[in-house]
């Protein structure tokens, strides 16, 4: 999963899609994975980053990583590399 | 540093809820750095607020409306050329276009410079001619049909899904769900605006708009998109984002190749979920929010005015996605002396 390179994300966590005009704002958990995904590290390496530096069971990260991306993909924010 | 000491004439002070562009035109000359600016405020009513904002148009004159004629208005602009030696003129309503691309040679020779398309122009991309230039140049357009008796409505769902667009020759919409709605608005719209009515296929989808400026030889200086974020009861971009698509500018690169269009321009797009661009309309001026092309780099009425003086201007490249603008309205005080003199004297 890598974000579309025109997508602005900031500290925060203000998304904003340059391309649609369309800006979203998420928490501070999903900005940090944003931030990850932007400097292209995969799914395992984003996975052990949050179980790192959050308590949460592996199970429920990865449907709700699972998710995310599933909804970053509608979006139109970022894009699959493995399809 | 101001170098370039210029009068210009502006038109479209109607700073209003449903606004001209000229107070977004005079913004963006103002912030050109080369130029050491008088601005004329050419007006129809006086109650159009650029009259009263006097650090905005440095002094305005009130002309004859649109149909009065171009006689009428040529005495008129002799008579402001005359006091305030006017180097370029700037109209930006669409009903005044007419009259003004007529008086363009006269002006010229006067030493009254403006930048203008065609009167073949203006007619081949309005509302009743864009589908044919659309088709010609393999654009997409909504499927538009053109009715002059409401006989003709029933035969409309051979060609069209409901709902339809029933719009009116020169102004407002409406969305038709059957056949009696589109008969109540072919009433209403022919009765205000005559005949025929349009009728057009319903796209939806993300409204974009994108202002530009061509050179009147085939080539684009500028073009800005923009998403309206927010849109009045009037249809009015309240505030909007500039976006960043290169489809959209080879798109709009392509449209003034194709029109070889003079002047600034706005066109209206719908992008669909397929990620079609269908050309919904053309408005053959800036719009009013012209002043974000300058804010996100590319001041287009500055560049027009070069253009217009003769100078060459190298199109603009580059521009920065995500400048914003949040239109506001605000409460000018003047005084009864002012309005006053503007109503007795036409001038302020």
């Amino acid at each position: 999963m890598v974000l579309k390179k025109s997508i602005a994300v900031s500290e925060s966590g203000f998304i904003f899609n340059p391309t649609t005009g369309d800006s979203y704002t998420v928490n501070q958990v999903a900005a940090e994975i944003l931030e990850l995904l932007k400097e292209s590290r995969s799914l395992e390496e984003v996975k052990k980053e949050i179980l790192k530096n959050y308590e949460v069971d592996e199970k429920s990260l990865t449907e709700d990583l699972s998710d995310f991306y599933a909804h970053l993909q509608q979006l139109d924010l970022a894009i699959n590399e493995n399809v | 540093m101001k170098t370039y000491k210029l009068t210009i004439a502006v038109s479209g002070l109607n700073a209003i809820d449903s606004p001209g562009p000229g107070i977004g035109v005079i913004r963006s000359l103002r912030d050109c750095p080369e130029f050491d600016l008088r601005i004329i405020g050419l007006s129809y009513e006086a109650l159009e607020p650029g009259v009263y904002m006097h650090d905005v148009v440095d002094k305005s004159y009130q002309i004859p409306y649109p149909s009065s004629g171009s006689t009428e208005l040529l005495n008129r602009l002799q008579y402001i050329h005359k006091k305030e030696s006017l180097n370029a003129i700037i109209p930006t309503f669409d009903a005044e276009l007419g009259n003004f691309i007529k008086l363009e040679p006269i002006l010229k020779q006067m030493g009254v410079a403006s930048f203008l398309p065609s009167t073949e122009q203006l007619i081949g991309l309005d509302k009743m001619h864009l589908h044919e230039f659309a088709k010609e140049y393999n654009f997409k357009v909504p499927n538009t049909k053109f009715i002059d008796d409401p006989s003709q409505v029933e035969s409309l769902k051979n060609d069209f899904d409901f709902p339809m667009v029933v719009k009116g020759k020169y102004y407002e919409a409406y969305i038709a769900k059957n056949n009696s709605e589109i008969e109540k608005h072919f009433h209403q719209l022919s009765a205000k605006w005559g005949l025929p009515v349009v009728i057009q296929e319903f796209i939806t989808g993300t409204e974009i708009v994108i202002a530009g400026l061509g050179d009147g030889k085939g080539q684009l200086m500028g073009a800005i998109p923009l998403r309206k974020l927010y849109i009045t009861d009037k249809g009015k971009g309240w505030s909007g984002v500039v976006l960043e698509d290169e489809v959209l500018i080879e798109l709009t690169k392509k449209f003034v190749k194709d029109s070889k269009w003079k002047g600034g321009f706005e066109i209206e797009i719908m992008r669909t979920d397929k990620g079609e661009f269908y050309i919904m309309e053309m408005n053959p001026r800036f719009p009013a929010w012209v002043y974000t092309t300058a804010a996100a780099g590319q001041n287009l009425p500055a560049a027009m005015i070069k253009l217009a003086m003769g100078q060459s201007v190298a199109p603009f490249e580059a521009y920065e996605a995500g400048k914003m603008f949040v239109r506001y309205s605000w409460d000018l005080i003047t005084d009864i002396s002012e309005f006053q003199q503007i109503t007795t004297t036409g001038e302020l």
